[in-house]
């Protein structure tokens, strides 16, 4: 069975969102932390219920609105999230009261909101969906652990038209704590230069993008999914290259049969120290491209990657700033997505042309 | 994709009792968890009672053999995950594809709330320690790396619903021959942010909370784990034992109603019920026992009522919310009464609902108060609802 990316949405600190150029125009930014260009959340939600509703709520409602209205989807068949961090800004409001106020007079709408499955939830009661609905919360994986079970979904045949994202918002305090616990760079720079840093940290994120999955073939399809797979702790960078090697061969697929490698290069040594090997084995005569000068890191980062893989096949373009080396082909038709999230949790997804 | 999943194993730990047997001894024993609050350091101390496990964190993290520095959700997770697996005795384990889906509500929320305390005077304060491994993730992350599982892990978190999808993922991912075992449930342990964030819905009865009851007044919360191991019809041919029952049936859906509160003809509940039902092929009448998501919160009760009146009208089988022994233990809910369902039919149990006085004016049945064994029972029912309008239910069936 086929799984199609029939439509994909992302809110993230470039213009990604809404009837935009491809990339054309990148966004550059001085710090180590990228704020999202918020859209204009009235044309999506109604502004009584804007006021109540935290930054992670807003974002992750309207990409998931945007998504199905360019699916021409009125009722998904199921929703599902993936989050690492979840609602902080909720999270750390309600516990900063409990402090401040000593436990006395609490307003409970932020704790009511912190529920790691609010976004989902929401998207739900909006639409008054209710079908299947879930939220995965597992660091680098959140947002590859609601792809699969999308996928499983799907080829269980019980329901289709699937809205699956990921979402991850940065607060002030999770700012500072990352920061303190030394994720990010030291001093402020320019995030198109992130890359070329050679030092430890990369530029903190937030951001979501939500794609509609069907199994229904159509003109109007993006992109075909064909298959994700994620790993946990490879033991050295060989393990990592033979499961590369493995997921392709278990899809009929060898290297030189992938027009485009995506790559979570972040800017941060040892993070990047990975694909610096891989680069000089597995991806060796590949064609590779970045994003994260783009997106920033975080937790769901991956589900940017899917968004531009996506709008890579269907665009037939790629855009001229996520190029790392020279590539050939620029309108490619097989796509790889690699990502890992601090060498823990790796994640590959596997797209083509329809 | 049509193969069946068996339950080959159960741990859990909760304010009844340290491991499964400890847990049915105080069933027998109509033993209920709750108590005064003296772990968790809140104003809220002496009032409102909660169900506590009874060890600390240096006793606690001794039986789970882990640092007690570390979140007491991990330590919870690890004693009763571990006891899962010992109960299922797999000797080919590590040949075997294995994953580890577990769930939680709020993460290592007991120990980032001892950073804010200093952060919120000042950033730069607060011990890293205490805040690195906040997500929900790291606290499934750390009991996989103990029990030695890297195939696959992920954790959800869909509030009070979070550990019976946990389960039914796990039951999926065999389904779908991604792997051959999963231990898959879910922990939480108390905190004074849920604690506080209840206190604040008005939802925490202030005496020992009293399920289905028409005179209840809220639910008591409790911290705990419950896991089930689940394999594969190949694995479980292998184990040379009985199974304790299969995974039968199992529904996700939304109530679509309010971010907190339940629609009041429970509809999340009754189609999830009838979901799991579908699933199973199996007709209302074929349910033995319903464990009752029953909070003890008057909408909760009244919705999963009026949803069960919806779907099982004449033919109303035995339940009971065994919540009346082990408080809310919200993530870990629908993993530690998974494990009750599952020894319900192991050992032909039926769960007293206890401090049952007064049946409910709307409702046409009445919970089972006493302790019933050698009762047949087939088929068992497990609710579990949460915030977010997310309800599950789960189907286990006797093999």
């Amino acid at each position: 069975m086929k799984i199609y990316i029939r439509s994909a949405a992302s809110i993230s600190a470039q213009k990604t969102f809404g009837d935009v150029p491809f990339l054309t125009d990148p966004v550059e930014y001085t710090g180590t932390r990228l704020k999202v260009i918020e859209p204009d959340y009235k044309e999506y939600i109604d502004p009584k219920q804007i006021r109540r509703m935290s930054h992670i709520i807003k974002m992750g409602v309207a990409a998931a609105h945007n998504c199905l209205a360019q699916a021409n989807v009125a009722m998904p068949g199921a929703i599902i999230t993936g989050t690492a961090y979840g609602c902080l800004e909720d999270t750390v409001t309600f516990l900063t009261r409990i402090i401040e106020l000593e436990e006395e007079m609490l307003p409970p709408t932020a704790f009511i909101q912190s529920t790691h499955n609010t976004v989902a939830a929401q998207i739900a009661l909006l639409l008054k969906c209710h079908n299947y609905n879930n939220t995965f919360v597992h660091k680098g994986i959140s947002f590859e652990s609601a792809l699969l079970d999308a996928t499983m979904l799907l080829k269980e045949q019980e329901v289709d038209d699937i809205l699956v994202g990921g979402c991850d918002e940065m607060t002030d305090a999770s700012f500072t704590i990352l920061s303190r616990l030394g994720l990010y760079k030291r001093w402020p720079l320019s995030n198109l230069e992130l890359l070329s840093t050679k030092s430890n940290g990369s530029i903190g994120a937030e951001g979501t993008a939500f794609f509609l999955l069907t199994s229904k073939p159509s003109a109007d399809n993006m992109a075909e999914l064909l298959a994700t797979r994620t790993f946990y702790k490879p033991k050295t960078i060989h393990d990592t290259d033979k499961r590369i090697f493995a997921f392709l061969a278990d899809n009929d697929l060898s290297i030189d049969d992938i027009d485009l490698v995506i790559t979570g290069r972040n800017g941060d040594l040892k993070n990047d120290a990975i694909y610096d090997e891989l680069n000089n084995s597995i991806f060796s005569s590949s064609a590779i491209a970045n994003f994260k000068h783009l997106s920033g890191e975080y937790p769901t980062v991956s589900s940017f990657a899917l968004w531009l893989a996506a709008n890579i096949i269907k665009r037939g373009t790629m855009p001229a700033i996520v190029a790392e080396n020279e590539i050939k082909n620029t309108a490619p038709k097989k796509i790889l997505v690699y990502n890992h999230y601090q060498n823990n949790y790796h994640s590959l997804m596997l797209i083509a042309a329809c | 994709m049509s193969s069946t999943v068996y339950v080959a194993g159960v741990g859990v730990i909760s304010a009844i009792g340290n491991n499964v047997a400890e847990n049915l001894a105080a069933f027998e024993q109509e033993h209920a968890g709750m108590g005064d609050i003296t772990l968790v350091n809140s104003i809220h101390r002496g009032v409102l009672p909660v169900a506590e496990v009874k060890l600390n964190n240096v006793a606690l993290a001794e039986l789970a053999g882990i640092s007690s520095k570390l979140s007491r959700t991990k330590m919870l997770s690890l004693i009763a995950a571990r006891e899962a697996i010992n109960d299922a005795a797999i000797d080919n384990f590590g040949e075997l594809r294995t994953g580890f889906v577990s769930a939680n509500t709020v993460g290592g929320m007991d120990k980032s709330e001892d950073f804010f305390v200093p952060f919120v005077e000042d950033n730069n304060k607060g011990k890293l320690r205490n805040v690195f491994d906040h997500e929900c993730g790291a606290m499934t992350e750390v009991v996989a790396d103990e029990l030695g599982i890297t195939d696959y892990m992920t954790t959800i978190s869909t509030a009070c619903s979070s550990s019976a999808n946990a389960i039914f993922y796990g039951a999926r991912l065999i389904k779908n021959n991604l792997l051959d075992v999963v231990i898959a449930g879910g922990a939480d342990a108390l905190a004074k942010f849920t604690l506080n964030g209840f206190n604040t819905l008005m939802i925490l009865d202030k005496e020992y909370c009293k399920p289905f009851d028409d005179n209840r007044e809220g639910l008591n919360l409790g911290e705990g784990a419950g896991y089930v191991v689940l394999v594969s019809e190949k694995v479980a041919k292998t184990l040379g034992k009985p199974m304790y029952c299969k995974l039968s049936g199992y529904n996700n859906s939304n109530d679509a109603y309010h971010q907190t509160a339940s629609s009041p003809d429970g509809t999340g509940s009754y189609l999830a019920m009838k979901g799991a039902l579908a699933k199973a092929g199996l007709q209302p009448w074929d349910i033995d026992y319903i464990n009752l998501h029953g909070t003890g919160t008057p909408n909760n009760d009244s919705a999963e009522g009026t949803a069960i009146k919806r779907l099982f009208e004449p033919h109303y089988p035995k339940m009971s919310s065994t919540k009346s022994f082990t408080g809310h233990t919200l993530g870990a809910s629908g993993g530690v009464e998974a494990v009750y369902s599952v020894l319900a039919i192991k050992h032909g149990l039926i769960y007293p609902n206890l401090r049952f006085k007064t049946q409910m004016e709307e409702l046409p049945f009445k919970p089972e108060t006493h302790y019933l064994k050698d009762q047949k029972i087939n088929h068992v029912l497990s609710n579990s609802f949460g915030f977010g309008g997310n309800c599950t239910s789960l189907i286990f069936s006797a093999v």
